[in-house]
């Protein structure tokens, strides 16, 4: 669990200023002035030292530690509009997360969490991995194209789903009319409004969001794997999809299980997009666990039960966050 | 690898030379068409005829700037407050991360494996959890629908990443030049404004428009952490429009394009900067 950091950059150079306390121009003429100057300024040094790290250690403590702790605590609580005015929020034990639980959202919430990530992840990181393949080529405005396509990662996302929203529109939407006009479907789909393909429609606007993250760090990696390989790789006869599979992917691993693992964490939280989009709806088609945490605490103010549903998604963060770690110990140790 | 590169030219040829590098550009365009459609989109719905329907042509050939008209005079305020928010977020972020991420690399400090496992799990932390906790906190502080609020939340977003970025680019300083001022009798925090912060110039501009970017952004906060209209920043104004007005589609895809300006306009102007965040905050 330990993150890996190179013995050097711990042993690092600050060391060596606190170590050497002669100053240049303290040469043998000049013993009146032997180490003692150094050596006093080191108590006060110590403590210059903790106020470069002070500020962002109580931030952290205060807007990262202190909701934590407070989400643990408030889960235990009766804790609703009425806390605000009375101050009290009485322990009510289990009985937040028991309403969880037997709440008839829970089942559809957690499986919904689980298609949006799974089917945005591998969305966006096939597609992704594909245009990071394709832009290894060398081709006259490689370099700006790659950057024009981060674009969408750029804007904010409440941005992008307003824009799809325009672009999903059952009447009157250009996809539908598109998608008429070549004769593909004969009634207009109701992207947003039909239970069955909302969720659908959600995944699909958070891997078009997520595709530039994806190429820009599988892109970086595939960078990393050096030209040999494959000059070695096409003298044995391995070109085109035997090149990817023998020699992209293993050597890509470590790269690609950063991405994948760090792709889950990041969608688990996403909230924007299908706030934007369908609100949780049509018919809590498109509910998640961070949609049922945002509206017991915001729209119902039932924040005792609110955390409650934030701590189950924190626990599944955490869980991919310990993949997380290893991947990357794994990839900085390769 | 550079000494291969003559030999090996043919073979690279070889292996990637079914098409031709014009070929190679022209698809690269049709990718990068396909994926920019929707902005394209937004940007010619808003430059249409204000109505409730999205009767819009692919191209805007008479080009309606009512929508711009109706957005300015209902948004322009809530832009005003989010380029506040964000250039605050900057601010702070920028004050807490940089002394910190200088201390996580060239400090021998004990704990420095556990300082950075912290910051990494913060960067993880769902919004809605620290939205949960802050509601109440907010309320008790009276920081609810206020500037520095949302920019003390909104920091959230950027300082974990701002701080790993910058310790990434500060590793490679080499202390002698850190030591040579102190030699001349600086002390640590004036080493760090005169000599280590000019160095990390690159570093910082990419952290800040980061925080920038992620500021401008933030929806989440905006949500919960305002409960009138006094203080709205554009996320929760588009928002709104999309609650309560879609009958006016070309006012909210006007909104939309205002609210993309910054992201374009820096993808533009610092692409190099960009770049750099885009892989360096993540894996390192």
């Amino acid at each position: 669990m330990t993150l890996q950091v190179p013995a050097s950059e711990t042993a690092g150079p600050a060391s060596e200023t606190r170590r050497r306390p002669r100053p240049l121009g303290a040469g043998p003429g000049s013993p009146e002035i032997p180490a003692a100057p150094p050596r006093r300024r080191r108590r006060p040094e110590r403590f210059t030292r903790l106020l470069f790290v002070a500020p962002a250690a109580l931030y952290i403590l205060a807007f990262f530690g202190y909701p934590i702790v407070k989400n643990l605590t408030m889960s235990l609580q009766e804790y609703t509009t009425k806390t605000f005015f009375t101050g009290e929020a009485p322990w009510v034990g289990f009985a937040n997360y028991v309403s969880v639980f037997t709440s008839s959202l829970f089942t559809p919430a957690l499986w919904n969490t689980a298609l949006f990530t799974i089917g945005s992840i591998a969305g966006q990181f096939v597609i992704g991995l594909a245009l990071a393949v394709f832009f290894r080529r060398r081709f006259p405005l490689n370099g700006f194209l790659r950057s024009m396509l981060l674009l969408p990662w750029l804007l904010p996302m409440i941005v992008s789903s307003a824009t799809w929203r325009s672009i999903l529109d059952q009447d009157s939407g250009i996809l539908n009319r598109f998608l008429g006009s070549i004769g593909l479907t004969d009634a207009p789909i109701g992207w947003l409004t039909d239970p069955s393909v909302a969720l659908i429609a959600v995944i699909m606007v958070n891997i078009w969001v997520g595709i530039p993250f994806n190429v820009a760090l599988l892109y970086g990696g595939l960078q990393d794997i050096p030209e040999e390989l494959y000059e070695a790789g096409a003298l044995d006869g391995a070109t085109g999809w035997k090149a990817f599979w023998h020699i992209t992917v293993p050597n890509l691993r470590p790269v690609i299980s950063v991405v994948l693992v760090l792709g889950v964490v990041y969608t688990l939280k996403v909230l924007d997009v299908i706030l934007g989009l369908t609100n949780g709806g049509p018919a809590n088609a498109t509910q998640t666990l961070a949609v049922r945490s945002y509206q017991e605490s915001f729209v119902n103010f039932e924040f005792g039960i609110g955390s409650a549903w934030s701590n189950i998604l924190i626990l599944v963060s955490l869980i991919f966050a310990v993949i997380y770690l290893r991947a990357n110990r794994r990839a900085v140790d390769e | 690898m550079t000494t291969l590169n003559l030999p090996t030219a043919a073979t690279r040829r070889a292996r990637r030379g079914r098409l031709s590098r014009g070929t190679s550009t022209a698809l690269g365009i049709l990718f990068l068409a396909i994926m920019l459609f929707p902005i394209y989109w937004m940007a010619n719905a808003s430059l249409q005829p204000s109505g409730n329907t999205l009767t819009a042509g692919i191209f805007p050939f008479t080009p309606d700037f009512s929508g711009y008209e109706r957005a300015i005079a209902d948004q322009g305020h809530n832009l005003l407050t989010s380029l506040i928010i964000s250039i605050g977020t900057v601010v702070l972020t920028l004050l807490i991360a940089a002394p910190a991420a200088y201390a996580l690399a060239q400090f021998r400090f004990r704990w420095i494996n556990v300082a950075l496992l912290v910051i990494i799990i913060a960067q993880m932390v769902p919004g809605v959890v620290i939205a949960n906790a802050l509601y109440s906190a907010y309320n008790d502080l009276g920081l609810l629908n206020s500037i520095a609020g949302l920019i003390l939340a909104d920091a959230s977003l950027a300082i974990p990443f701002a701080i790993l970025i910058l310790r990434t680019s500060m590793m490679g300083i080499p202390p002698a030049i850190v030591e040579a001022a102190r030699i001349d009798g600086a002390g640590l925090i004036r080493a760090f404004v005169s000599v280590v912060v000019p160095v990390s110039r690159n570093a910082l501009i990419t952290a800040a428009l980061f925080g920038f970017l992620f500021s401008w952004s933030d929806f989440l906060f905006a949500l919960t952490l305002t409960t009138t209209e006094d203080v709205r920043p554009v996320t929760l104004g588009i928002y709104q429009y999309l609650g309560t007005q879609v009958s006016n589609w070309s006012a909210v895809m006007a909104t939309a394009v205002l609210s993309s300006i910054p992201a374009i306009i820096l993808l533009v102007l610092a692409q190099k900067f960009i770049a750099a965040g885009a892989t360096g905050g993540a894996v390192k």
